[in-house]
């Protein structure tokens, strides 16, 4: 038995793996398959200043190795969830990140200032929605909105803030250190890759919103890439995320440079994901002879 | 090895395949805690074999609660179902089950017409079996090669009524034809439905007009078929009239045909 714990912005994690911000609700779906203190943490559904109803169904569809989403940040806004949501969670003995969105850099500020008079562990700033018209992508793909952003939500939280980034830019490494050196604690990445499918048939792109966000297997080779980049580039932790389904995958990511993974399309596919993923890491570094998962991070030897 | 103690609390054991028409197929399930639980209206969340990564939603229908098994009757439409109906008996299927809200029972001597259009229909059979011959089906296919279920129907005791567009087996035209008929000639306490959303829209506004509840079983594009990744969107009305987004998965797939947003 490996010691599977990790330690990222001082918190201690029991093991590194979370499930991904969105497949995940609020947790409490998930909570009649097992207990939440099964997982390293919780990066909760991106939550906005007010409520949002989300997008205009179909929402969702199958890739080769991988889903297509927009849900559009549909959720109930932060009162509810700090009302409502996180005191449950904070009694689930996992760490939560209250995952956040907005529209403009002082809503996010404000969903910020809300959270930092919680007992919430981590704040996860969502600069990466591929689905809305404004905010999301928007924030992530310019250094200068990135940046901005950043430092409204730095000011508004004395909170570890990890700032979520998009894949869908020229450079992400300059992205990162634009938001690392506006005081984020962390980062992670990759949110989802824009893309679109078409339905032969009506001609109608099968998503509602035309496009969406691609998730699954068929990412991971370049959220394997994109960790390593980032990790390279900056001096704060990263938390690796992209089609990750197996316990090699998470074990691969780390590698790369993270330290710690987030798991998502494999939940929605499997609500045991987590939990296999988890067993999955730990038999590999038993059989490897390694003692603890993060002596993983940053260890891969490139040509 | 420790992590097969995840599949194999979703594994199932297929005890009969059997093909019904040139598209459709019937599958029964061996799973003895999900047949317990299972009421009529609720559905099964499978992921074929393969390079998928989605779960396939398919409505129950049968629930052989003695056998401990549970029966879908599925179409193929596409690569997930196409590998769905090549599993065999004592194959295994990786199965979430049974998920969703059902429809509302009433006493068992309610009279009730049940209405399934195409692959809609086999979700009235569990609501058939347990109304009995208080119980008017009528179900309408696109021509005689798709008419599924009529002999499973008949041995409910139910009153059957069988139509085809193009009037090759049973009566020529929509099943909103009889289903006026039958509301007229005695007034039904209530209406259940599942098929296409013009179909389900014809029977809202009929059981609108006579006052009569009316309860649609919906279909949408599903994720992780619990509640959680909210994107099998549609479109309701709360109690103050304004629009939301409910989710098929949970709050569904069963829905109160005046809370839709047709």
């Amino acid at each position: 038995m490996a010691d599977l714990s990790v330690r990222i912005c001082g918190i201690d994690f029991k093991n590194p793996i979370i499930p991904a911000s969105g497949v995940f609700g609020y947790g409490k779906e998930y909570e009649q398959y097992y207990p939440l203190s099964e997982l390293g943490g919780i990066a909760t559904k991106g939550t906005t200043g007010a409520k949002r109803t989300g997008n205009l169904p179909p929402r969702v569809a199958e890739t080769p190795m991988g889903m297509l989403n927009s849900v559009g940040l549909q959720n109930p806004g932060i009162d509810h969830f700090i009302a409502v949501e996180l005191p449950h969670l904070l009694s689930c003995d996992t760490v939560i990140l209250a995952n956040i969105a907005g529209s403009t850099p002082d809503e996010c500020a404000e969903v910020a200032a809300k959270l930092d008079s919680t007992d919430v562990h981590m704040i996860e700033l969502n600069i990466s929605c591929p689905n809305v018209k404004q905010g999301g992508a928007a924030f992530g793909t310019s250094c200068t909105a990135a940046a901005e952003v950043t430092r409204a939500v730095r000011r508004a939280t004395k909170k570890p803030l990890v700032v979520k980034l998009s894949p869908n830019v020229t450079s992400i490494t300059e992205i990162a250190k634009a938001v690392e050196a506006e005081g984020a604690d962390a980062l992670s990445l990759i949110n989802t890759l824009l893309g679109m499918r078409i339905d032969l048939r009506t001609r109608r792109p099968i998503l509602h919103n035309n496009m969406g966000g691609l998730s699954g297997p068929a990412v991971f080779p370049v959220a394997v890439r994109m960790v390593w980049q980032v990790a390279n580039a900056v001096k704060v932790p990263v938390i690796g995320m992209g089609g990750v389904m197996s316990g090699e995958d998470a074990a691969e990511l780390m590698m790369a440079g993270a330290s710690a993974v987030q798991v998502g399309t494999a939940i929605v596919q499997d609500p045991y994901a987590p939990l296999r993923i988890i067993d999955e890491l730990n038999a590999w570094l038993d059989a490897n002879g390694i003692a603890s998962a993060a002596e993983l991070t940053g260890t891969v030897r490139p040509w | 090895m420790k992590q097969d103690r995840y599949k194999e609390r979703l594994a199932c054991r297929v005890r009969a395949m059997e093909q019904l028409t040139a598209a459709a197929w019937s599958m029964v399930i061996e799973c003895l805690e999900a047949a317990a639980k299972a009421v009529p209206g609720q559905f099964v969340h499978i992921l074929p074999a393969g390079s998928f990564t989605l779960r396939r939603p398919i409505s129950i229908c049968g629930i052989d609660k003695e056998a401990g098994t549970l029966r879908i009757v599925f179409e193929v439409r596409g690569k997930g179902t196409d590998a769905l109906s090549q599993l065999h008996a004592g194959d295994t299927v990786d199965m979430l089950a049974p998920l969703g809200h059902g429809f509302t029972l009433l006493p068992e001597n309610a009279r009730v017409i049940l209405i399934g259009g195409g692959i809609g229909t086999p979700p009235m059979l569990p609501l058939a079996r347990h109304y009995g011959a208080d119980a008017v089906v009528i179900s309408g296919f696109r021509n005689a090669d798709a008419v599924i279920l009529q002999q499973d129907f008949a041995e409910t005791g139910a009153k059957t009524i069988l139509c085809t567009d193009d009037g090759s087996a049973g009566r020529a035209g929509l099943v909103t034809l009889p289903l006026e008929e039958e509301i007229c000639a005695e007034k039904p306490a209530m209406i259940c439905a599942c098929g296409p959303l013009p179909m389900l829209k014809a029977a809202a506004a009929l059981a609108q007009k006579h006052q009569i509840p009316c309860e649609v079983s919906l279909e949408e594009r599903m994720g992780c078929g619990i509640g959680a990744c909210l994107v099998c969107a549609c479109r309701t009305l709360d109690e103050h009239g304004d629009e939301q987004y409910l989710h098929v998965c949970r709050n569904g797939p069963v829905f109160k045909a005046e809370e839709v947003v047709w």
